[in-house]
């Protein structure tokens, strides 16, 4: 039986009719919260089309199209997201995941528009109402992160146990360390696009990740065959535009590369590499020097058949990466498990030949039906101060050559070093180690135009060298070398206060009031590398296309207007190794193209 | 029998006897019988499901559920999609209650891939469960009264509710689908002056579940209509996977939170609410104390929750995380029931198997086929509803 109470008890409603109404006045202009996920915002110059978002996408709402105003360079794919409105779900993963943090979501959510199309936008280049609001969900902060920003720290050898030897210094990832590394990636290919030999970086990474180190390799002799060399000194353009750099430390890229190539065994490379049967074509080409260039040149045209035979002037093969590249950095047997592996391809050396005097290139022009020439640059460039004639100031290309050749360098107490880029450092390390096995302590200073923010040296090798007790002491510009007969006194310099000017053109400013003396008994310069080009004839330079620095033209295939010559590597591009290796890929195609259609 | 199944004319000579399979044979072209379709529109189905009827008089002699209205493949899309990007698609699963399935999903990713959550994620995570819990009774509240006629009821609650969905918007920036609990912890910390205006919309919940309690459940109409009405016999309940508030309505104490504790639950004070007459008045009574409780817990976790930590675990990068070959099985108490997510990993990066348990499979179909025949075609979304079904989950 119902209670009289069940009876009464529902009049309690009318209690609410005289209640405020709950119903919202205004619901179109209702604010929304301060992290509501609304529509997208996107900073364009802050962004740089990595294409994460895109890939995190599951509704496949972001597409990257290319923007007005917005150019392809190194670090910038040129591309921007669009969203489309019909396939977005406002997760907003887009923007936890976006590499520059340029992607947000505004808290605005009502857009009316009678066509349908507009619903499909390019966030930030199309100007909305929304893009001026600060609310609206941005990247969480407070340790959440979906890939992790930090890198995976490489183990080194200890400044005290190196700074006598040239033993490696940097020891290369374990298994874990490389796998840890590789999940960083985010695998949007920029890096690609900045390599000089567009190497498959994420394709590589990713075989790291899936531990098949044998496809890893592969990929990197796609385009790349001096991967042990590369995975240790290449000037890793690819970790400058790294997206994961933005908002953490880029990606070890050249490490992993290393570790790919240290994991496998020499012995396995043709097998891994199917390169066991090559099919002959019976065509010859020269190539002069053996290094990046040339060997790269060498190891295409190998395996598309061409019987290869390098002419190297040096008792070794390498070029530069032997000869000025110290030990510590790159060592020998690293460098010849690369350059073995090419000539087990069926590539030939001769040594201790030089172009000019030994053979001339009539001479290879006749033998051979093309020709590659990769010289580099051997010859050291001088600040030409008062007192660079003295016989106690060297050049640093000379004295790393001299100690790799195994010759007796001079070394003193106290040494000046000229020079702020990559090899200045080198012979500034390597005189280091020699004096402190010499004189059991270091006396070298490198001093540089440049100041220490825009030094060229890579940051790392500033750092070690100091660990080395050598000094470095930029933003010097070299004014005179005192000397007093056969012995060198030091090197006057004054602040420099700028090295270029407003168009990116060499002209430094010095204030001539800050001076300064570096004590010194020898001094070595190393202020840039120029061009030895003396083996091509007279004649020939004179019919050879040339610009007006002299150096040699050549069209896509790095072919010279002789047609027959192919010439690439640090006398064309560069300075360095990577740009060698891409230079000779491209060439050995351009002369497989010339031979084609001969 | 004491407890009628569901009330039903006394004088039985007017129908026809069941054959030997306990079915009446429907003979069309007498035209004593009548088939309609309860759905897939009809308000009291809450959700797009359809229940095929096949009445004599008003009485139902025979049903038949028919599903698929909803259904958008996700089981299957998720073994084509990488695991962070079965996320966006988790919630969608259970419309008005998706966040049991972010945190099943979650969970059972990070029990493959041995991740422990940061503490501040549990209670986050825990809160906005709670959160989902309350909302989803409001919602559910609503709608036993509508279908049994009082409109009033569902105003309020539904108001009630939109106080919640304010919260979770200030939260996790979504009002229905917050995609806040991400594999390896959540998407932030609690915005400044939330716990305040938590509080004050919880104190303006209790004042009106005091009104509910009049109007809804002391009220002679509502209780004519469901005490002694579509009792769930507990001889049921294991045979027919019942969980949740049918269970425990039933005197089952069964509780996922209890049974198996997850998340910061063990930290906080409660005991399972159950009755014991199983039928449509128990089953929204023990729903309303439930609802009640749930409010107490929101509470308690307002005064435990950190406001300062770690919302995210280190984990793998989800471009292409790949979680260890395995299988496992994750479950929490929704407000219908057990919700689980069994997930099988081969090892890749994409999920090899998920399967969905969402508690309105058993409910809405067997346990209604059963439970529907000889009830008045009246009292058919009044019983439907009190099963609280989302048609969502049946269909992944």
């Amino acid at each position: 039986m119902a209670k009289l109470n069940d009876i009464l008890s529902p009049f309690t409603a009318w209690k609410h009719v005289v209640r405020e109404p709950v119903t919202i006045k205004d619901p179109l202009n209702r604010e929304a919260a301060d992290r509501y996920r609304g529509f997208h915002k996107n900073d364009i110059s802050e962004c740089i089309g990595c294409g994460t978002c895109e890939s995190i996408c599951q509704n496949a709402a972001i597409d990257l199209v290319p923007v007005d105003g917005v150019e392809t360079k190194d670090g910038d794919s040129g591309l921007r997201p669009r969203v489309d409105y019909g396939r977005c779900c406002w997760c907003g993963l887009c923007v936890d995941v976006c590499t520059t943090n340029s992607l947000s979501l505004s808290n605005e959510y009502t857009w009316v528009d009678e066509d349908p199309d507009n619903f499909r936008f390019v966030p930030g280049a199309e100007n909305k109402s929304w893009d001026s609001r600060e609310k609206g969900y941005k990247k969480p902060g407070n340790g959440y992160e979906l890939y992790n920003p930090k890198r995976e720290a490489m183990e080194e050898l200890e400044p005290e146990k190196r700074d006598q030897s040239f033993i490696e210094i940097v020891q290369g990832y374990s298994k874990e360390q490389a796998e840890q590394e590789a999940d960083r990636c985010v695998e949007c290919g920029i890096c690609v696009a900045t390599c000089p030999a567009h190497m498959g970086i994420p394709e590589y990474i990713k075989a790291i990740r899936n531990d098949d180190l044998n496809e890893g390799l592969r990929v990197l002799y796609d385009t790349n065959p001096l991967p042990e060399i590369c995975g240790r000194i290449c000037t890793h353009k690819c970790e400058t535009v790294c997206s994961v750099g933005h908002h953490g430390d880029p990606l070890s890229i050249r490490w992993l590369k290393r570790y790919i190539a240290d994991q496998n065994p020499a012995e396995e490379y043709k097998k891994i590499l199917n390169t066991e049967n090559l099919q002959p074509t019976g065509k010859k080409v020269a190539i002069i020097g053996s290094g990046p260039s040339g060997l790269s040149a060498a190891h295409y045209l190998a395996l598309m058949g061409y019987q290869c035979t390098i002419y190297e002037k040096l008792p070794a093969a390498g070029g530069m990466m032997r000869f000025g590249i110290p030990e510590y950095r790159l060592p020998y047997d690293q460098l010849d498990k690369d350059i073995n592996y090419i000539l087990s391809l069926g590539v030939e050396i001769k040594y201790n030949v030089t172009i000019g005097k030994d053979i001339t290139l009539e001479e290879l022009h006749n033998q051979y039906d093309a020709v590659f020439s990769g010289t580099g640059l051997h010859m050291g460039r001088s600040t030409r101060v008062p007192g660079t004639d003295h016989p106690k100031v060297y050049q640093a290309v000379d004295l790393l050559r001299d100690i790799v050749l195994g010759k007796e360098i001079p070394l003193e107490e106290n040494i000046v070093v000229i020079g702020g880029g990559n090899v200045a450092m080198d012979i500034t390390r390597s005189l280091a180690r020699l004096q402190k096995q010499k004189y059991g302590k270091v006396g070298v200073l490198a001093t540089s135009l440049e100041s220490e923010d825009i030094m060229p040296a890579d940051r790392e090798e500033v750092i070690e060298a100091r660990e080395e007790n050598a000094v470095i002491d930029p933003g010097w510009g070299p004014v005179e070398i005192e000397t007093e007969g056969d012995k060198v006194k030091g090197l006057h310099v004054v602040k420099c206060l700028s090295v270029f000017d407003e168009n990116r053109r060499f002209a430094p400013k010095f204030d001539e009031e800050q001076k300064k003396f570096f004590p010194a008994d020898m001094v070595v310069e190393s202020i840039g590398q120029g061009m030895d080009l003396s083996y091509l004839p007279e004649a020939f330079k004179e019919q050879l296309d040339m610009d007006q620095r002299g150096r040699i033209l050549v069209n896509d295939d790095f072919q010279t207007s002789a047609g027959w010559l192919f010439a690439g590597g640090d006398i064309i591009q560069g300075p360095d190794v990577i740009h060698g290796i891409a230079n000779g890929h491209k060439a050995a195609m351009g002369i497989d193209k010339y031979l084609s259609e001969k | 029998m004491s407890k009628k199944l569901l009330k039903w004319n006394e004088d039985r000579t007017l129908f026809p006897e069941k054959n030997s399979e306990g079915k009446i044979d429907v003979d069309y072209d007498s035209h004593k019988f009548m088939k309609i379709w309860h759905g897939p529109q009809h308000p009291g189905i809450t959700g797009n499901m359809s229940l095929e009827l096949t009445l004599l008089g008003d009485e139902v002699m025979d049903c038949e559920t028919h599903v698929g209205y909803l259904h958008r493949g996700f089981e299957k899309l998720m073994e084509r999609r990488k695991y962070i990007q079965c996320f966006p698609i988790v919630c969608r699963v259970a419309v008005p209650e998706p966040d049991f399935n972010e945190y099943c999903f979650a969970s059972a990713m990070e029990e493959l891939a041995g991740i422990e959550v940061p503490e501040a994620a549990e209670w986050l995570r825990t809160l906005v469960l709670e959160m989902s819990r309350l909302q989803s009774f409001l919602a559910w509240m609503g709608g036993q009264a509508g279908s049994l006629g009082q409109g009033i009821i569902g105003q309020w609650t539904i108001y009630l509710r939109d106080l919640i969905l304010d919260r979770f918007e200030e939260l996790t920036g979504g009002r229905i689908y917050h995609m806040y609990m991400l594999p390896g912890g959540v998407r932030g910390l609690l915005p400044d002056g939330f716990r305040q205006r938590m509080t004050e919309n919880l104190d303006e919940i209790d004042r009106f579940m005091k009104d509910v309690k009049k109007v809804m459940f002391d009220n002679a109409v509502f209780k004519k209509r469901t005490v002694g009405m579509g009792v769930i016999d507990p001889a049921w309940i294991h045979p027919f996977g019942i969980t949740g508030p049918n269970a425990r309505a039933a005197g089952v104490a069964k509780d996922v939170r209890k049974d198996n504790p997850y998340l910061k639950y063990p930290e906080l004070d409660f005991e399972p609410v159950v009755g014991k007459d199983s039928d449509i008045y128990t089953r929204a009574d023990v729903r309303r104390r439930d609802l009640l409780m749930t409010v107490d817990l929101i509470r308690q976790i307002m005064a435990k929750i950190p406001d300062k930590g770690d919302i995210r675990a280190k984990t793998p990068n989800v471009l292409h995380w790949k979680v260890p070959a395995g299988e496992t099985y994750s479950r929490a108490e929704c407000t219908r029931g057990e919700y689980g997510y069994y997930m099988v990993s081969d090892g890749t990066e994409y999920p090899r198997r998920i399967n969905v348990r969402g508690p309105s499979y058993t409910h809405a179909v067997a346990l209604l086929e059963k439970m529907i025949v000889n009830a008045n075609i009246a009292d058919v979304a009044g019983l439907m509803v009190s099963l609280h079904t989302y048609p969502p989950e049946i269909e992944r």
